[in-house]
C-alpha cells in the first residue's frame, strides 16, 4: 500500500529523470522542427536564399524560411518510399529471423554438453562487437566477392561467388544485423528457459510427453513474454540501423530511413529537408511502437 | 596552517601560469588515412625539431567520415581543428564563403602546377596548399596487350580502349579486359562517369543550370560504358571503387585500369602486385573531341578561418608542402614515394625523371582544365565534380542510378532519364532552376 | 542435474552446438587470426587457417600509428562513466516507479522508451551547435552525458523490472524503523538488487561501448573512444586487411574479455521482467 508520503517522494524520485529525458528529447526536437521549416544548406546557410529569392521572409540569422516545402519534398522523393520500405523489411526479417533463430539456439544452449560455457560466450559473441567493426569484417574478410571467405566457400563447391552488395544488397545487411542482434534475442530466450521450472521438465520427461509438443505446449508459452520483450527492445534499435549501410556502401539499394535523412544531412548539405526528414521518421517510428505496444504490449503488464 | 594553505595555492597558481606561458601551441591537423598522409605523421620530426614550441596533434580519418566531420565543424564553427585537409571540392566552396585563411607561408608558390593552385585559389589568393595532386590514366598489362596483337599509343581513343579491352578479355582464365568504378558515389563512380563524359562532349549543366541527362552525350557515354563493362568487365563491376580494382589489378585480373595516377605507385610495387613488372601507362582516352576522360584532385592542407593559431598553422603547412619535405621523403624512402603532382620542380628534377610513371602524371594533371572541363560551355567549375554546395548530394543520387544500371537492374535510357528527374527536382529545390 | 542424460544425446548435442557455435564465431575468429597475417597472406585464396607465417608486425603498425592505450581509456572512462551516471539517476526513478506507481507508470516508460526514436542524424546539427555553445565539443563529460541519456530508458525499464520483484514489506519493515529514503534505497533495496544492477551494468557497458554515432560526431582526440579509432582504418588507399583486422581486433577484445568473465550473469540476468 502506498501512502500518501510515498507517493510525493516517488514523483520526487522519478523527478530527475524525467527532467533529464525531457529536456533530451524536447530541446534538439525543437531545434529539428524549427530547422525543418528553413531553407537551409549546411554549406551555404543565408547567402543563396537571399540572392535567390528577393522578397523571401527570413530569420534573424537570414535563413530563409521554407515554409512546408521541405517536408513535401522529402515526402514526394521516390527515394522515401524505398527508404521505408527498406526500413521495414530490415525490421521485419531480423525480427523474425532473431525469434526463430534464437529460440533454436536457447534450446539448444539449454540442453547438457561438453563446453557448454565456451560455445555459449561463442554465441553472444557478436552482439559484443561494435556495428562498425562487424559492418568491415562483414564487408571485407567474408563478403568480398573475389578475395572473401565466403566467395572461397562458393568456389570450393564449384559456385560463382555471390556479389553480395551489387546483387544483394538488402540480404547482406539482413545477414549482418542479424547477426549481432540473435545473440540477444538468445540471451534473453535462455535466461528465461533455464527459469522453466526443473521439475516441470522432469515430469514432462517422465510422462514420455514427445519433444515436439512438451515444446508446444510448455516451453512455447513460457518464452512468449520474453520474445515479446525482444520483440521491443530490438526494434527500437532496428529503426535506426545505419553502420551496417553507410560502411559496405548499400545505402543506394538497401538504405533504410536513418541513412535517407543522413543523405540529406551529411552528403547534400540541406539540414531543412534532413531536419524534416528526422521528424517525418518520428512519427512513423512512433506509429510504429504504438501498434506494437497495441499487439503486445499486455504481454508485458507492469 | 591556512598560511601554508594559501602558500601552496598560490605556488600552484604560479606554476600554472608559468606553464601556460611556456606552453606549446598545439595542432589539431584533421587528416585522411592514406598511404602520404601517413608517412607523413611518421616526419614530424624534422618540422618539430625546428619549431620546439609547435607539438601537432593528428585525427586520422577515412574519408568520408573526415569530410562529414570537417564540414560540420567548419560550418558550424565548432573551432575543433587548426589544419584541415581538404579536397578540390571544397576548396572553391568554402573559400568564396570566407571560411579559410588566405596561405601566407607557402614555399616557392610560383613553382606549384598551375592546373593546381588555379583551382585551390580564390580571387588571386592561395586558400589551399596542395599535398599531392592526381589526374587519372590509363594502366595496362604490357603482357596481354602484346599477346593481343596491339599497341597502346600514348594517347588512345576509347574506341581503341574498347577494341583492346574486348580482345584481352578471357573470362574463363579470369583475366578481364578493362576494371572501371562501379560503386556508388560522387566520388567514386560519378568521378569516373563525369570524366569520361567529358570525352563525350556531355556536361552536367547547361548556361542555365538545366540538368543534361536527356542529351544525346551523356547517352553515348553511359552506353559505351555499359556495354564495355558487360563485354569486358569483371564480374560484380558496380561494386567497385578504387580499392576494390587495385586489388584485382594487381592480382594480375585486369588487362587495362582507368584510374588515379597514384595508383601507378601501388601498381609497380613488387611487395604488393604481382604485375609489377608489366604495366605500362596511357593517357585517359579522347573522342576526337579534344576533350580526354581525366579528372584532377588534390588533397590540400587549409586553415580554417578563426583558429587562434593561424601562425603555427601556416609554418606547418609551408613544411608539410615544401620542396625540402619532397627531399626529406625521397632521401628516407625513395623518389617513387614522394608526394606527386604538386610542383613544377619535381618534374624538372632528373632523379625523379626515372620514376617510370612520372611524365605520364604530368601530362595527363596538365590536360585538365577545370575551368573548361568539356567541349561546351558550362557554368561551373570543376573536371570531376560541380564545385556547387549540392553536387555531392545529387551526385550521390545519380551515382546510385547508374551503379544499379550497371548491376543490370536497370537500362541505360532508364537511369539517364531517373537522373534527369532526380538532379532537375534537387536543383528546383536548390532554387537553380526557377 | 537430476535429468538422466544419455552419454550418446549428450554427444551429438555436443558435435551439434560447437559446429552451430563455430560457425557464428567465425567471422571474429576469421578476423583474429587474420591480424596476425602478413597483407598478402590476408588476401590470398585459398586462404590458410593456421600454417602461415604468424606476424605481430600488423599490431605494431596500428600501435605506431595511433595511441592505441588512449582510445582504449576513453572507452572505458565513457562506457563506465555513463553506465554510472545513469545508474544514480535510474535507482530512485525504479523505485518509485516500482513500488509507489502511479497510473501512468507504464505509459511513462513507454514514453522514456520512445526518446529513442529519432534518428540520430535528424538531431545532428541542433545538438553539434548546443554543444558548440557549452563547450562541450570533445569532453569526456559532454559525450558521457549523451550516451548516459541514450542508455537511461533502458537503464530505467531493467531496474524497475528487477525491483519488482523484490517485496515491498521488507522496506515497508525497513521504514518503520525510521530509515530515509536515502537509506533506503542504499542499504536495503540496492544491496538485494545487486545482481540485477549487475546485470544491467553489464549490458549498457557493452550498448555504451559500441554506440558509433554520437561518439564520432561529437569527439575528436581528447574524448575520442574505439570507434574513432577504428574509423582511421576503414577504407584506406589499398587493401590493407590485415592491419583493419588487427585495428578491429584490438577495439573489440576488451569488451569481449569482459563478455567472457561475465557471461553468467548475463545468462541469467537479461530478463527484463519477462520470467516469472
Amino acid at each position: 500500500m502506498a501512502t500518501q508520503q510515498t507517493r510525493a517522494l516517488g514523483k520526487l524520485a522519478v523527478a530527475p529523470s524525467v527532467f533529464a529525458l525531457f529536456v533530451w528529447m524536447i530541446v534538439p526536437l525543437a531545434m529539428t522542427i524549427y530547422f525543418s521549416f528553413l531553407r537551409y544548406n549546411l554549406l551555404d546557410p543565408n547567402i543563396a536564399c537571399s540572392l535567390m529569392h528577393p522578397g523571401q521572409l527570413f530569420d534573424a540569422e537570414n535563413r530563409c524560411l521554407a515554409g512546408f516545402s521541405n517536408y513535401t519534398y522529402f515526402l514526394t522523393d521516390p527515394a522515401f518510399f524505398k527508404a521505408m520500405g527498406n526500413s521495414l523489411i530490415l525490421v521485419g526479417w531480423v525480427l523474425g529471423i532473431s525469434v526463430a533463430g534464437g529460440t533454436l539456439l536457447a534450446l539448444l544452449l539449454d540442453q547438457a554438453f561438453y563446453g557448454r560455457g565456451f560455445v555459449r560466450i561463442m554465441m553472444i559473441a557478436p552482439f559484443l562487437v561494435m556495428p562498425t567493426v562487424s559492418a568491415l569484417v562483414w564487408k571485407n574478410m567474408m563478403m568480398n566477392p573475389v578475395s572473401g571467405f565466403l566467395a572461397y566457400l562458393f568456389k570450393l563447391v564449384g559456385l560463382q561467388p555471390i556479389d553480395w552488395f551489387a546483387h544483394a544488397p538488402m540480404t547482406a545487411v539482413v545477414i549482418m544485423v542479424a547477426w549481432q542482434w540473435v545473440p540477444f534475442a538468445t540471451l534473453i530466450l535462455l535466461t528465461s528457459l533455464q527459469s522453466l521450472d526443473e521439475e516441470q521438465k522432469e515430469a514432462a520427461e517422465m510422462d514420455g510427453t514427445p519433444p515436439l509438443s512438451y515444446f508446444w505446449y510448455i516451453v512455447l508459452p513460457h518464452l512468449i513474454r520474453p520474445m515479446t520483450v525482444v520483440i521491443l527492445i530490438e526494434t527500437i534499435f532496428l529503426l535506426n540501423v545505419f553502420a551496417e549501410i553507410y560502411v559496405t556502401g548499400t545505402g543506394g539499394r538497401a538504405g533504410n530511413l536513418p541513412f535517407l535523412v543522413y543523405q540529406y544531412g551529411l552528403i547534400s548539405n540541406d539540414i531543412g529537408g534532413a531536419s524534416a526528414g528526422g521528424i517525418i521518421a518520428v512519427i512513423l517510428a512512433n506509429i510504429v511502437a504504438f501498434f506494437l505496444m497495441r499487439m503486445i504490449g499486455k504481454n508485458l503488464e507492469a | 596552517m591556512k598560511r601554508v594553505y594559501t602558500g601552496v595555492l598560490g605556488a600552484m597558481m604560479l606554476a600554472a601560469l608559468a606553464s601556460t606561458a611556456l606552453a606549446e601551441t598545439k595542432l589539431t591537423i584533421a587528416t585522411v588515412n592514406n598511404g602520404d598522409m601517413i608517412r607523413m605523421q611518421g616526419l614530424t620530426e624534422d618540422f618539430t625539431k625546428d619549431n620546439p614550441d609547435i607539438t601537432l596533434e593528428w585525427v586520422t580519418l577515412e574519408e568520408n567520415v573526415l569530410r562529414e566531420k570537417v564540414t560540420t565543424d567548419i560550418a558550424a564553427k565548432g573551432g575543433q581543428f587548426d589544419v584541415l585537409t581538404i579536397g578540390t571540392y571544397e576548396v572553391p566552396i568554402w573559400g568564396k564563403k570566407g571560411w579559410l585563411v588566405p596561405l601566407t607561408g607557402v614555399d616557392d608558390p610560383a613553382d606549384l602546377l598551375p592546373a593546381m593552385s588555379g583551382g585551390l585559389s580564390v580571387d588571386g589568393k592561395l586558400m589551399a596548399a596542395p599535398f599531392y595532386g592526381e589526374s587519372s590514366m590509363v594502366m595496362y598489362r604490357t603482357d596481354l596487350i602484346e599477346k593481343a596483337g596491339l599497341k597502346m599509343p600514348d594517347a588512345p581513343t576509347w574506341e581503341f580502349i574498347g577494341q583492346a579491352a574486348r580482345a584481352m578479355t578471357d573470362k574463363a582464365a579470369e583475366t578481364y579486359g578493362v576494371c572501371l568504378r562501379g560503386k556508388a558515389g560522387w566520388g567514386e563512380n560519378m568521378a569516373f562517369l563525369t570524366a569520361m563524359s567529358n570525352s563525350f562532349g556531355a556536361r552536367w549543366f547547361d548556361e542555365n543550370w538545366k540538368p543534361q541527362f536527356d542529351q544525346p552525350e551523356w547517352k553515348a557515354t553511359l552506353d559505351f560504358y555499359l556495354s564495355l563493362m558487360a563485354d569486358a568487365g569483371p564480374p560484380g563491376a558496380s561494386s567497385n571503387g578504387f580499392n576494390e580494382n587495385l586489388a584485382l589489378f594487381n592480382s594480375g585480373k585486369c588487362g587495362m585500369w582507368i584510374d588515379a595516377t597514384v595508383a601507378a605507385s601501388f601498381v609497380t610495387n613488387p611487395k604488393d602486385s604481382k604485375v609489377a613488372d608489366k604495366v605500362g601507362f596511357a593517357l585517359a582516352p579522347d573522342n576526337g573531341l579534344g576533350k580526354r576522360g581525366n579528372w584532377l584532385w588534390a588533397w590540400s592542407l587549409a586553415i580554417p578561418a578563426g583558429t587562434q593559431k593561424n601562425d603555427a598553422a601556416q609554418k606547418f603547412i609551408g613544411w608539410a608542402t615544401s620542396k625540402r619535405y619532397t627531399e626529406l621523403v625521397a632521401s628516407k624512402e625513395g623518389w617513387a614515394n614522394v608526394p606527386p603532382g604538386t610542383r613544377t620542380s619535381l618534374y624538372a628534377n632528373p632523379e625523379y625523371a626515372k620514376v617510370p610513371f612520372a611524365k605520364m602524371t604530368l601530362d595527363s594533371i596538365n590536360s585538365a582544365d577545370p575551368s573548361n572541363p568539356t567541349v561546351k560551355p558550362v557554368p561551373y567549375v570543376g573536371v570531376q565534380f560541380v564545385a556547387i554546395p549540392e553536387f555531392a548530394g545529387i551526385a550521390t543520387t545519380t551515382g546510385q542510378i547508374f551503379s544499379a544500371a550497371l548491376a543490370g537492374e536497370k537500362t541505360a535510357d532508364a537511369a539517364l532519364a531517373e537522373a534527369q528527374d532526380a538532379v532537375t527536382r534537387e536543383m528546383t529545390k536548390a532554387g537553380y532552376i526557377k | 542435474m537430476a535429468r538422466a542424460v544419455s552419454k550418446r544425446r549428450k554427444l551429438i548435442v555436443t558435435v551439434l552446438a560447437w559446429s552451430i557455435g563455430l560457425l557464428i564465431f567465425f567471422p571474429i575468429l576469421w578476423t583474429i587470426l587474420t591480424s596476425f597475417k602478413s597483407e598478402g597472406e590476408a588476401i590470398e585464396l585459398p586462404p590458410k587457417f593456421l600454417f602461415f607465417a604468424w606476424t605481430t608486425e600488423n599490431y605494431a603498425v596500428v600501435q605506431e600509428r595511433s595511441n592505441y592505450l588512449l582510445f582504449a581509456m576513453n572507452s572505458i572512462l565513457l562506457a563506465l562513466g555513463s553506465t554510472l551516471f545513469a545508474l544514480v539517476i535510474a535507482i530512485p526513478s525504479a523505485w518509485a516507479m516500482a513500488f509507489a506507481p502511479g497510473k501512468r507508470t507504464k505509459d511513462l516508460l513507454m514514453w522514456m522508451l520512445s526518446t529513442k526514436m529519432m534518428p540520430p542524424v535528424g538531431a545532428l546539427i541542433p545538438l553539434y551547435l548546443i554543444f558548440r555553445d557549452f563547450g562541450l565539443l570533445d569532453t569526456r563529460g559532454g559525450i558521457i552525458t549523451v550516451l548516459m541519456l541514450l542508455n537511461l530508458p533502458i537503464i530505467i525499464w531493467m531496474l524497475y523490472t528487477y525491483f519488482k520483484e523484490i517485496p515491498g514489506e521488507i522496506l515497508e519493515a525497513s521504514r518503520m524503523d525510521g530509515a530515509s529514503l536515502g537509506k533506503e534505497l542504499l542499504y536495503v533495496l540496492t544491496p538485494m538488487a545487486i545482481p540485477g544492477i549487475a546485470s544491467t551494468l553489464l549490458l549498457n557497458i557493452i550498448l555504451a561501448w559500441n554506440e558509433a554515432f554520437w561518439t564520432l560526431a561529437l569527439t575528436t582526440k581528447d574524448a575520442a573512444p574505439l570507434t574513432q579509432f577504428i574509423a582511421s582504418y576503414s577504407s584506406p588507399e589499398g587493401l590493407f586487411w590485415a592491419k583493419l583486422s588487427a585495428a578491429s581486433t584490438m577495439a573489440i577484445a576488451p569488451i569481449l574479455v569482459l563478455g567472457w568473465f561475465a557471461q553468467k550473469q548475463l545468462v541469467r540476468g537479461l530478463t527484463f521482467g519477462a520470467v516469472k
